[in-house]
């Protein structure tokens, strides 16, 4: 099997060089809002992670998270715009329920794997490739994660625009595949 | 009650985790063998973690609701975490070269 030949061909310089400089333009020119948010969410961790709540710690948490805001605000959130998020939070909450059933019916599906006296005739391993009609970095990324979470799959390679290689472990697992959780996510991020 | 709940969430826990143990010692290589340690072992953890923090607020205070919250922060992380990494040791083994076992076609 040529498994590297992809992985060769897919490190273009050019284009992530350029997609990185419109991240850092865009990132620093506007975005008052998600420096904000960044800076509650830091601050809501320090407060769960300390649990001292005496003016000295508290003041302590204000100014580092602060400083983390002032030089690292535009990492989490860039671009970020108040409503796209607001939904996309409501949509990504949507999915995580779905996903953990996934995750129960995969792991019983493995466990049955293993435990059954002839599993060297249930196993068939194979490697699939397909495109996805995902294109940004993050949607792709919570894709890749939730096959390796899922029935009998685990992403082994996955390209910048979307080309993934995945290892099932048998002819059936494999073969609903982007299917139904890619449809699921591009609902999750589809911008409207 | 609350014991009720968490003795099963610990036992369905090790459930998970001796099927993942005894995946990895029985299948045929390295690929196949990543499934039951990537899968397996992130919802073994789960369950267990969730045990725990619920074990936790027994006796029910703000503290021990700090406490909690850090725990569950723990299984938030190993979420994310644990197919990361798999993916990553996936990706080691197919830089070295290391053919996936397959079913020998009679």
């Amino acid at each position: 099997m040529e498994l590297h030949t992809q992985i060769d061909s897919a490190h273009r310089p050019t284009r992530e060089a350029s997609a990185s400089g419109a991240f850092r333009s865009r990132g620093s020119s506007r975005g008052l809002f998600p420096r904000i948010l960044t800076f509650s969410i830091l601050f809501c961790l320090w407060l769960v992670l300390s649990g001292q709540y005496d003016s000295f710690h508290i003041t302590l948490g204000v100014i580092s998270c602060a400083i983390v805001v002032i030089f690292s605000g535009d990492l989490l959130f860039p671009g970020a715009q108040i409503g796209g998020l607001i939904r996309l939070g409501f949509r990504l909450t949507a999915y995580v329920p779905w996903l953990l059933y996934q995750i129960l019916l995969a792991n019983f599906h493995i466990l049955y794997v293993v435990l059954h006296p002839k599993m060297m005739d249930l196993i068939d391993p194979s490697i699939i490739r397909f495109q996805s009609m995902l294109k940004d970095e993050l949607p792709l990324v919570i894709f890749a994660n939730s096959i390796t979470l899922t029935p009998g799959t685990i992403t082994v390679y996955v390209s910048v625009d979307g080309e993934f290689q995945v290892h099932s472990i048998d002819k059936a697992s494999g073969e609903p595949l982007p299917g139904e959780m890619e449809a699921r996510i591009v609902k999750a991020f589809k911008e409207d | 009650m609350l014991d009720i709940v968490v003795i099963f969430l610990l036992v369905s826990g090790l459930v998970f985790f001796t099927g993942g143990a005894v995946g990895i010692l029985r299948l045929p290589d390295f690929y196949t063998r990543l499934h039951p340690a990537g899968k397996m072992d992130t919802l073994g953890s789960l369950l267990m973690v969730l045990a725990v923090a619920l074990f936790n607020l027994h006796d029910f205070t703000w503290m021990q609701l700090i406490t909690s919250l850090k725990i569950v922060l723990v299984v938030l992380f190993i979420f994310v975490l644990s197919p990361t990494a798999t993916h990553a040791i996936v990706d080691a083994g197919v830089r070295a070269g290391l053919k996936p076992w397959t079913k020998k076609k009679e």
